[in-house]
């Protein structure tokens, strides 16, 4: 078949993007001493002997990494080899300061996997995405080197070094910007959800460079564009905007220059997050030999059946499985579950936690849709602080749900536990809020009806909404009067006359 | 009274009974080295008054009735690619010629912590790169039995040191044969024990799995008694070996090998590069050891002639791998480079490419070169991988011999200490001085140098004894019986 061009006067093409994706795991020290790996310390605080290469230090392999890989090799449906080595990658630079990292060469501990991307509310179907590997390695110091203004002008900090990376490859699978950027949040999800990393890339503890070219339909010929290695994205949004950019600068450079893949070798372009361009940064990609060559210092380190099997037993559910059951037994409807799930474990334990005193799922979901996750929003500040207690808000939702608390007025109290805390009582109590028994009901109906003669005029004559006015007049006189029931109430003792 | 510097045994006694102090010994090694040094060179640091303030504080402990550690008072001098707080660790190289370890190594530690007196730093091949300490930034050590010979290397200093009565023990460290072949030289006894039975930690790398640290001294007793405070297991070297220590003071005083199977290694008697005093000290000690009740066995191994070969790419591959971290850029020498240099390829090239010429010597560049060579893309799979296999096949040659014999038994090195800068233009010749001893470092193995006879010109001659790994026990039990059975290990070099 001949492919024609298009209204923008292209031929059709496919984006073809691979990811290496580097996450910091999350453990307490680093990955072959004891230095702790927090983020933000002083330059040069978080060193010793072992992370800085000095003369006769050894490294020793931190087991809560190979733990946290494991994990995130079964959650990544990645094959656990029976065992995997440690290689080192030789180069000189300076924020790598014994002139080698170590790595994984050709046993990682991670071997095949897929990330399944589950679909979208905007109609993008479901999509496995293969991976190649996750190998764990060391991560380098930072440097800020400026080669320019002379060697005066280097300022090195090495507390990342060492600190524990996984870096997990994607085969070239994803076909567009937005794929990229819907892998990346599943992965974060899963990982965070998992505490396998905290995924941010603000603070580096996730790092993505995508891998780009084009299958271009040219006529009746297939052009394959030359590869480009895109770096420097410092958020999902940038990925996405920099492969949608880059994919189209191909385009155009091919349409200019005719470069393919048999051309014009593998190039290292970056994001200029400013400009929202990518820039060449390596014109040709040299090919760096890096000597691996397996670690002498470090032993293989055997994963026998029974320790991945216990890291799999422990995985507990993953946030695909969570959907499924939200959706099966909260009846929520997929967008609903999408959502509550994305957001993270913790607000995934909270609305159980609100569902489960509520007793309506539906309309937890809802709340914590519209209130909970806005108010986070607009207070930028994490559910770990948020001020109000799953099992309050829960009883909050109960009133709603039992009739016995209006919608407005379980707002009100929303409000006040924000600003206050507190218990749902205490909130009520401040704001005045009592059940109104049936007496005090009577009463106020008898007393509305008697001020209002026209509106019982107007009811009978079958204008229902008139009662609008009494129940507005109502509030003012009890604000804790349910509208419902006082409609029910007025009704009645109209028909009765 | 005289102190008895050539016996560890011998100050322990005197200590323990009151007849000499800490003080006494420390000064007198002092005095013993100021007095030697100038002929020797042995030492690239000595320690001094730390060393005294270290010995007051000992007899203090003493006098209180306090417990004290195993080398309680004994001098001991440590090869200078350990790494030491208080002492530079300069690995004989200009690359770090000033350099303080802010941290002591494993081995330090324990000494430290059996009360050692640490003496000094000893002289060798810079990053225990050579076979007769001439490759050193300090200059060359002498051969104290023959001013104009070689100790031997790497461990030449260490060597030297006990050689010339300035300390009773010290520590070398053994790649390929670096503490057997000094010992050889000097007459000495010396240690290289499994690998992973001594922690490696703190010990500056040059090929990482085959470096031992071990221990030099007279005879196999006192060195038993350093072996038994080094050796063990340590958290902080993954390669560091979980067995229990055996008793190897009580292995050489049983001096036992009635009924013990010694293989003789008829392929390196029969080797043409042995010189006829080596031999002739072999099957001597064929003779003592089959009248002490042991069963003599002929040995012969199929793959030796890959031995020295296989080393020689190993070594250098993991050296060029372990000393890339001296790059100007963190600590030690820094050359920033001509200003030609830093316009054609950049300050950070310069000072790389600088600070790694001008901080090396030649045999260290020369490792560099042939094991980056050897790891390249290309390269690796005909050297380095293949290199790899032929260890394994050493190793089984080793594990096929031990399935007859208990121990083995053979020449150190191919001739007695050569002279002073006659294998200097030859790297070919200097390595084949590995001949007999690298097998022992590629598969992992222990091994002892023992003093073993003399050659015509009053040179010693010493043999070597290897076992399956972490049997050194029966190595200390043969060499006790060696050494009660023979005087080669009392003589000492003319004053």
């Amino acid at each position: 078949m001949t492919a024609t061009r298009d209204d923008h006067g292209r031929f059709p093409f496919e984006t073809i993007i691979g990811l290496e994706v580097h996450v910091q795991l999350k453990t307490v020290s680093k990955l072959f001493c004891r230095c702790s790996t927090k983020f933000g310390a002083a330059p040069n605080t978080q060193i010793c002997p072992v992370c800085l290469g000095l003369p006769g230090a050894l490294p020793v392999i931190n087991q809560q990494a190979i733990e946290l890989s494991i994990r995130a090799g079964l959650a990544l449906n990645c094959r656990i080899p029976e065992f995997t080595k440690w290689d080192r990658k030789q180069y000189f630079y300076p924020d790598l300061p014994k002139g080698y990292q170590i790595s994984q060469y050709d046993l990682p501990i991670c071997a095949e996997g897929y990330l399944d991307l589950p679909e979208t509310d905007t109609g993008e179907a479901a999509k496995r995405i293969g991976l190649f590997r996750a190998h764990l390695e060391e991560d380098a110091g930072k440097s800020m080197h400026d080669e320019t203004g002379g060697l005066t002008q280097s300022r090195i900090d090495l507390n990342r070094c060492g600190t524990p990376l996984l870096e997990i490859v994607t085969k070239p699978d994803l076909r567009s910007a937005e794929e990229a950027r819907r892998f990346l949040l599943e992965l974060k999800l899963l990982l965070t959800h998992l505490e396998i990393s905290d995924c941010e890339m603000q603070e580096g503890s996730l790092r993505v460079d995508a891998n780009v070219n084009l299958h271009i339909s040219a006529g009746n010929q297939k052009v394959v564009t030359p590869i480009v290695e895109i770096k420097n994205m410092n958020s999902f949004r940038a990925v996405e905007r920099a492969i949608g950019f880059e994919s189209l600068r191909q385009y155009d450079e091919w349409e200019e220059t005719g470069a393919t893949i048999q051309t014009v070798s593998k190039r290292t372009f970056g994001w200029n997050d400013v400009r929202e361009q990518t820039f060449v940064q390596r014109e040709k990609e040299e090919s760096a030999d890096y000597r691996y060559f397996p670690d002498p210092d470090l032993i293989p380190v055997a994963l026998p059946a029974e320790r991945v099997d216990a890291i799999r037993a422990a995985l507990g559910e993953l946030p695909s499985q969570t959907r499924t059951r939200f959706e099966t037994q909260y009846q929520l409807k997929p967008y609903d579950a999408d959502v509550i799930v994305n957001q993270g474990p913790t607000l995934v334990r909270y609305f159980e936690a609100v569902a489960k005193v509520a007793g309506d799922a539906k309309r937890t979901s809802a709340w914590i849709q519209q209130d909970v996750m806005r108010t986070l929003k607009e207070q930028q500040c994490e559910l770990n602080d948020f001020p109000i207690a799953a099992p309050t808000l829960g009883q909050l939702l109960r009133k709603v749900t039992e009739g016995s608390l209006d919608n407005a007025r379980a707002r009100d109290v929303f409000q006040y536990l924000l600003r206050h805390g507190g218990t749902l009582d205490e909130a009520t109590k401040a704001l005045g809020i009592e059940a109104v028994d049936q007496s005090e009901l009577d009463l106020l109906c008898d007393r509305l009806l008697a001020e209002n003669a026209k509106v019982i005029d107007d009811v009978r004559g079958g204008k229902q909404q008139a009662l609008g006015a009494l129940i507005g007049q109502a509030k003012r006189i009890n604000p804790n009067v349910n509208p419902g029931q006082l409609r029910q109430r007025l009704l009645e003792k109209i028909n009765a006359v | 009274m005289t102190v008895p510097l050539d016996s560890a045994a011998q100050l322990s006694q005197l200590l323990t009974s009151g007849e000499a102090t800490a003080v006494e010994v420390a000064q007198e090694a002092l005095r013993r080295i100021e007095a030697s040094e100038p002929a020797i060179n042995a030492f690239n640091h000595v320690a001094g008054e730390a060393v005294i303030r270290q010995a007051e504080e000992l007899d203090k402990r003493r006098s209180a009735g306090q417990p004290l550690g195993r080398l309680a008072g004994i001098p001991v001098a440590v090869k200078d690619v350990l790494c030491t707080t208080e002492m530079p660790t300069t690995c004989a190289s200009r690359m770090l010629r000033d350099y303080m370890s802010p941290y002591d190594a494993t081995v330090i530690a324990k000494l430290r912590a059996a009360d050692a007196l640490l003496i000094g730093k000893t002289n060798m091949d810079e990053f225990a790169m050579g076979a007769s300490t001439e490759n050193s930034a300090c200059g060359p050590t002498y051969n104290p039995w023959d001013r104009t010979r070689t100790p031997g290397g790497s461990s030449g200093g260490a060597a030297a040191a006990v050689a010339a009565c300035d300390v009773p023990l010290s520590l070398g460290s053994d790649t390929g044969g670096s503490i057997r072949q000094p010992a050889a030289f000097c007459g000495i006894t010396g240690m290289k024990p499994t690998y992973g039975r001594v922690s490696r930690y703190g010990l500056v790398a040059f090929a990482s799995s085959l470096d031992q640290i071990g221990p030099m001294s007279w005879d196999a007793a006192d060195n038993a008694l350093l072996m038994s405070v080094i050796a063990g297991h340590d958290p902080r070297d993954s390669t560091s070996l979980p067995a229990a220590v055996d008793d190897y003071s009580l292995a050489v005083a049983q001096a036992d090998v009635r009924g013990m199977r010694i293989g003789v290694i008829r392929d390196q008697l029969e080797n043409p590069g042995l010189d006829d005093d080596a031999r002739q000290a072999v099957q001597a000690a064929i003779d003592v050891f089959r009248d002490a009740g042991a069963e003599l066995i002929d040995v012969r191994f199929q793959y030796s002639r890959y031995w020295v070969p296989t080393y020689y790419i190993i070594a250098p591959c993991e050296a060029s791998s372990n000393l890339s971290r001296y790059d100007g850029a963190h600590y030690g020498f820094r050359s920033l480079g001509t200003r030609e240099v830093v316009q054609k390829f950049g300050p950070l090239m310069a000072m790389y490419c600088h600070s790694r010429d001008d901080g090396f010597g030649p045999e260290v560049k020369r490792r560099i070169m042939l094991g980056t060579y050897a790891l390249s893309e290309g390269y690796a799979a005909k050297y380095y991988t293949k290199a790899l296999s032929v260890r394994r096949l050493i190793r089984q040659d080793y594990d096929d011999a031990f399935a007859k014999v208990d121990i083995l038994l053979g020449p150190v090195t191919p001739t007695p200490a050569f002279r002073l800068g006659e294998k200097m233009d030859d790297p070919l010749q200097m390595y084949l001085c590995d001949l007999f001893t690298v097998g022992a470092n590629l598969a992992g193995l222990p091994a002892l140098a023992v003093p073993a006879g003399k050659t015509a010109d009053a040179l010693p001659v010493g043999i070597q004894l290897q076992a399956a790994p972490l049997h050194e026990p029966a190595l200390y039990r043969a060499a006790g019986a060696f050494q009660q059975a023979t005087e080669h290990h009392t003589r000492r070099p003319p004053q």
